[in-house]
């Protein structure tokens, strides 16, 4: 019950947001460009499907805006990251004779040819090990968490809900998996070089922190790090340590995904992140609780603020269909898990009516399975619809049905039973979403040389025109519907003024328009008072003014202590001496003179006389030799020593005073 | 002074029609509200009757909770909500609203179709009643309103069985439900956190079983079936669709499996495969291993189990059998019982509690002659076991949620008389906290002393602080200041602040006291002997003698002046607040005592 700091220390130690098509040279090493190319590790040849190439991306660092909020005494940290594309520069260039095997040229261009590496949060800037929490928000979020706990010396505890944690280890298991298929002995070290990097051109000179940029988890680490997290449920109030108390809600965009209240007993932080007000699969967003905050921080928008959903859906459904239909194949890059439900879910309802019902539907990753059944068991975290399908009992998806029928097929690979079944035209979901590794390399090669084919891009995670580059040129239809649920800024102002928080933080990109857009006004946050905004590893003192600690009082005041008056025959005076550490009420009010006088009158003072001065009266009680100054704010009684009628003319002016 | 009341409307020192109400800090919850298995007339249900004379129970009841499916905990709610009338809301788990209603209906059934009850609740009022059914996440705080928070803990039992805690302020009741606290074959062991409530309401079921390991009796189980079924005998197992059903499911499928046996094993009506797949669904509620492996290989997914058909009763040879319900008191359970009760070669396994007045309870206390309806005799030769596979708590597991909630008092409900008062003994001896066992429609009062939480200002507090002693964790200290209530918040502020913050001036209250004392000194030497007398008497106080010859006591001013009529008198006056009123009034005490003959 310390009284603490006054403010509250707030660190992000990721990127907050990224927005695409930067322009501006600070921000440009954030985000790709979107007419990068990047190196890949071409390999000349057919390709066969039993005996699959798989492209080399360069570097592919992960996205992880992370906060660390610092209460008197926790830390939580805030923890994401995700993957995100990396950078590129241009072939024409001075040599990188030091370097030259790390450089390979397409179309054109020159890329890193390296195993994938990783951007972690920033590590440096605070010691882990001092971090006492770290609160997921989304499955999304957690993919540099085994980074975190297993090698920073971070002992605190880590809590998600269980839909998070089940689907985050399949994304990391996924992850794992594609990268360990084709080993690579060498990370590309030499470039990094500041002497070389600095030399290199926008935006691959600007990336940060390369030197930190790790190689991929193992699973054992993977295990590992999930078996640090504590399970929690939606609206489940956690205590941590007494000092501040932690709650997930529902934030709407995917399985189990949250956002946080971390409160004290008188300050109120909410963490926004990821947030959908949009209905799919999962529970709806839980904004009510996020109401009476003094701070709410806001991260993860929408990455594609202009495109709609909703729209997008439709159209990635009316393509599929339309290539489909031609005798082409279409490809959908994604992840094992999130809006491929979505996706599932429309075809189900589509493929009849489009007649499409006699193509085949492929799903492919090292997880599929794993991810179709769990999404089956998690109905508590369902939107209602769903929940009460489970009480018939029938599974809350559709794509149960699909499997049943046959009209989805999932496999862990394309090695196996899947080369069997193979059947053309057909729709193939599969990953990485990068399209750097995965099986989704393999499709690229087998069906980009052909216009009859179509790939369609639904993850917003990458540039769409990024992750091509290394397979130009390219004579398959590409489609870019990207499908973004989270909060757009129009439903972030709308949020922002149901909630009404005293204060917003968030990100600096989303405090000006993005910079392909600048004339956009609409496309940034807009509130009052306007938001603090935060850039990386910046340290931000939260407006916070702490006046009130919570104590607990008793009904009653305990019994003064016994004087210990026995045993000694003879007590020393000083014994006797009142405590001037006492209470000492303060009296408040005035006293009515012509009422005073009445009342003294009825408790048997007689001789009164009243006197007026300037600023009041004297009331004079002749035959006791006693004045009484009454003025507005204050009373004084002067008298003989005579200490019974003292205090009886005390009590009688308390009785028109109010004590405090 | 605050207390905690609680009445059991049924389960009180009986086991059945589990209906417990709880009134704790003006709020009042009704926790389960079952019906009894061994009545069919108006001793069925609880006594509503007795929650409020005239007044409509919505009014009355903050909110219904409901522990899980058995019936012995919900068969009355449709009742209890449709007919009686409450419309207020009633926490369930999800595995519990969904599986509810089919027992419900269930139940229904058997009583208008097969037992021919008016007057009895309808399909349309299950239906209804569910519709005022708030589902809760485990460990979700549920806001029932500004004060009333609830939270369910997981409990073993059936699939979606929970306890709840029922908390208003600092003040806070656990119930159990009905739970069990060793993982079995499909669920967990229920687990509750180190809450403290100021009561523990707990069940009591095998309150003096210690039960023997649970490997023991799988296998004690298994042998008897395969006896019997080698020999050529048929084996009746009545469960109840859900739970118990599930594990020996398990545990016979897999023994099956491993000694490749060919006898069949049947299970009872289309409720079962319905049953299997809401474990399917809601596999996040059973026990960490079916958990990890539900991918690879769904345990509810039976190989050699099958649908039971009412002819196969008649087949010749051996078969097993699982049969609803489960304490052979109606249904098809008790059909295939009386078919095949004559045969010495046959076997009834009863894996579970049976309530008073019912078959299984009957034969289990060793009846060999049953009188049927239309006083039929049946006679039972066919061998009859009992195997404990009910899912509650034995004593050891009810000591140890005992001890893993800290409770400051326990009662004990859903148990029997004699063997509750065993338990409370054992738990007041070890844990020395009173525990409780009312009957029905007694009322259990509890005084509780709750704390009263209030904002300290930051001001207060470190003017607090200044004095010394930092604020000590569970130490009581006295402090002044002024409690600020508004809109139901507490503030505790000083009282300049609240003077302040409530637009009122201070009002000063000051005394002047002259003492009269003989002395012929002049006034600056008197002074001075007054100055040395109190300086030396009052040790530890600030004393001070001013350049204008007055002399100060902490803030109590002291001047000497000279009799206006008396030349040998002089007078002393000390003035003093009101704030100073102890310490004056001792100065002005001390000082007409006079001044000592020589001055120290």
């Amino acid at each position: 019950m310390v009284p603490g700091k006054t403010t509250l220390p707030m660190m992000p130690l990721g990127r907050g947001a990224r927005r695409k098509n930067s322009q501006l040279p600070r921000r440009s090493r954030r985000q790709p460009a979107e007419t990068g190319r990047r190196f890949l590790d071409l390999r000349s040849g057919e390709v066969d499907i039993k005996h699959p190439k798989v492209r080399h991306e360069t570097v592919l660092p992960v996205r992880a805006p992370n906060l660390t909020m610092q209460y008197p005494q926790v830390q939580i940290n805030h923890h994401y990251a995700r993957l995100w594309t990396g950078h590129d520069f241009y072939p024409q260039f001075p040599s990188f004779a030091t370097c030259s095997k790390e450089l390979k040229e397409c179309s054109g261009h020159v890329f890193v040819d390296s195993v994938p590496e990783f951007c972690l949060p920033e590590t440096e800037l605070i010691d882990l090990s001092t971090v006492d929490v770290i609160l997921i928000s989304n499955y999304h979020c957690m993919m540099a968490l085994p980074y975190i706990t297993e090698h920073t010396g971070f002992t605190g505890t880590v809590y998600a809900t269980e839909p998070t944690v089940q689907i985050g280890r399949l994304l990391m298991e996924e992850l794992v998996n594609f990268i360990e298929r084709v080993p690579k002995a060498q990370s590309a070290s030499l470039w990094k070089n500041k002497d070389i990097q600095r030399l290199l051109p926008s935006p691959l000179k600007d990336a940060v922190e390369v030197s930190t940029w790790r190689r991929c988890y193992t699973m054992q680490e993977v295990n590992s790090a999930l078996s640090k997290i504590q399970l929690v449920g939606y609206s489940q109030k956690i205590e941590l340590f007494g000092a501040v108390q932690v709650t997930p809600l529902s934030s709407g965009y995917a399985l189990g995904s949250s956002n946080w209240i971390i409160q004290s007993h008188y300050e109120k932080v909410s963490y926004v992140s990821g947030s959908s007000l949009l209905t799919t699969h999962p529970q709806p967003m839980d904004q009510t609780s996020l109401k009476n905050s003094d701070v709410l921080v806001l991260t993860g928008l929408t990455q594609i603020p202009t495109a709609n959903p909703d729209g997008m859906v439709g159209e990635f459904c009316s393509n599929l269909a339309l290539t489909v239909r031609n005798g082409g194949n279409v490809l959908v890059p994604c992840y094992p898990s999130g809006v491929i439900y979505d996706l599932l879910e429309c075809l189900y309802q589509y493929i009849d009516s489009a007649g499409l019902s006699s193509i085949p539907f492929y799903f492919i990753s090292p997880v599929a399975n794993s991810s179709l059944e769990f999404s089956q068991i998690f109905a508590e975290w369902l939107c209602h619809n769903k929940q009460s399908k489970v009480y018939l009992p029938e599974p809350p998806f559709p794509h149960a049905e699909l499997i049943q029928t046959n009209k989805l097929k999932h496999y862990p690979s394309i090695h196996g039973d899947f080369s069997n079944d193979f059947r053309q035209p057909c729709v193939v979901f599969t990953g990485h979403p990068s399209l750097r590794f995965g099986d989704v390399v393999h499709f690229m090669e087998l069906w980009g040389k052909s216009s009859l084919n179509t790939v369609i891009f639904t993850e917003p995670d990458f540039s769409y025109l990024e992750a091509l580059a290394p397979y130009q040129p390219l004579a398959m239809k590409c489609i870019y519907c990207p499908i973004d649920t989270r909060l757009n800024f129009i439903q972030v102002s709308k949020l922002l003024k149901e909630v009404q928080p005293l204060h917003v933080v968030c990100p600096e990109q989303y405090t000006q328009p993005p910079p392909a857009q600048s004339h956009r006004m609409d496309l940034m946050i807009d509130c009052q008072p306007p938001p603090m905004s935060y850039r990386r590893a910046e340290v931000l003192a939260l407006p916070f003014k702490r006046r009130y600690e919570k104590i607990e009082i008793m009904p009653e005041p305990p019994p003064r202590p016994a004087q210990p008056t026995s045993g000694k025959k003879r007590k020393r005076v000083s014994d006797d001496v009142p405590d001037c550490q006492v209470l000492k009420p303060l009296l408040s009010g005035s006293i009515p003179v012509e009422q005073f006088v009445q009342t003294l009158e009825k408790h048997g003072f007689s001789d009164i006389k009243v006197e007026d001065t300037a600023k009041g009266h004297i009331v004079l009680l002749q035959e006791a030799e006693t004045l009484i100054q009454i003025e507005e704010d204050s009373t004084h009684i002067i008298c003989d020593n005579d200490e019974m009628l003292r205090v009886r003319l005390r009590d009688l002016v308390l009785k028109f005073l109010q004590k405090f | 002074m605050p207390e905690i009341r609680v009445t059991p409307l049924g389960a009180g020192q009986d086991v059945g029609r589990s209906c417990i109400l709880v009134s704790i800090a003006g709020k009042n919850v009704m926790l389960d509200c079952g019906m009894h298995m061994g009545f069919n007339d108006d001793r069925r249900f609880p006594d509503f009757s007795y929650i409020t004379q005239n007044g409509r129970l919505t009014d009355f009841l903050d909110c219904v909770i409901i522990s899980h499916f058995h019936l012995d905990h919900c068969g009355a709610l449709p009742y209890f909500s449709e007919m009686v009338g409450y419309d207020g809301p009633i926490y369930m788990t999800h595995p519990t609203q969904a599986i509810c209603p089919i027992l419900l209906e269930d139940y229904r059934k058997i009583a208008v179709d097969k037992k021919g009850e008016a007057n009895f609740f309808t399909s349309q009022m299950i239906k209804d009643c569910m519709k005022k059914v708030v589902a809760v996440h485990l460990h979700q705080t549920v806001q029932v309103d500004d004060e009333l928070e609830i939270k369910a803990y997981y409990a073993g039992h059936v699939l979606g069985a929970a306890m709840f805690q029922i908390k208003v302020g600092s003040e806070s009741v656990v119930y159990t439900g009905d739970y069990n606290m060793t993982p079995d074959r499909h669920l967990g062991a229920a687990w509750v956190d180190k809450c403290r409530p100021s009561l523990l309401i707990s069940e009591s079921t095998y309150a003096t079983t210690i039960r023997d390991s649970k490997r023991c009796r799988e296998r004690d189980f298994l042998k008897k079936v395969h006896e019997t079924v080698e020999r050529g005998g048929k084996v009746l197992i009545p469960v109840f669709a859900l739970g118990r059903a599930q594990e020996l499911c398990i545990l016979l499928e897999t023994f099956w499996e491993r000694m490749n046996l060919k006898v069949p094993i049947y299970f009872s009506t289309g409720l079962t495969e319905k049953a299997n797949h809401y474990y399917k669904l809601f596999i996040t509620w059973t026990n960490q291993k079916i958990r990890k492996t539900f991918v690879q290989r769904n345990m509810f997914e039976f190989k050699h189990i099958k649908a039971f058909d009412r002819a196969f009763a008649d087949n010749p040879g051996p078969m097993v059998v699982f049969a609803t319900p489960g304490m052979l008191h109606a249904g098809q359970s008790l059909q295939i019982f009386r078919k095949w009760a004559g045969n010495e070669k046959n076997m009834v396994i009863m894996p579970g509690y049976c309530v008073q007045g019912t078959v299984g309870h009957k034969i289990l206390s060793g009846q060999r002659k049953l009188e049927m309806e239309g006083r039929q005799v049946l006679e039972v030769k066919m061998q009859v076991e009992y195997m404990s596979f009910s899912a509650h708590a034995d004593a050891k597991g009810i000591m140890q949620l005992v001890g893993q909630a800290e409770p400051d008092s326990v009662l004990l409900v859903h148990g029997e008389a004699k063997k509750m008062e065993f338990l409370r003994q054992k738990i007041e001896q070890e844990f020395r906290v009173s525990c409780y066992m009312p009957a029905n429609g007694e009322t259990v009062t509890l005084p509780t002393s709750p704390s009263i939480p209030v904002g300290i200002s930051l001001g207060l507090l470190k003017r607090e602080m200044a004095q010394g002693l930092l604020p000590e964790a569970k130490k009581l200290r006295l402090l002044h200041g002024t409690l600020i209530m508004k809109d139901s918040s507490f503030r505790l502020v000083s009282s300049e602040q609240a003077l302040k913050e409530l637009g009122l001036a201070e009002h000063q209250l000051r005394f002047t006291c002259r003492v009269h004392l003989q002395d012929t000194r002049k006034e600056q030497e008197m002074a001075l002997r007054v100055y040395s007398h109190l300086k030396s008497t009052l040790q530890g106080h600030c004393v001070q003698h001013l350049p204008d010859g007055s002399v100060t006591v902490e803030s109590i001013l002291i001047q000497a002046a000279a009799h206006s009529e008396d030349p040998g008198t002089k007078v002393l006056l000390v003035s003093w607040t009101y704030q100073d009123e102890e310490l004056g009034s001792f100065l002005t005490a001390l000082l007409k005592k006079g001044l000592p003959q020589t001055p120290s």
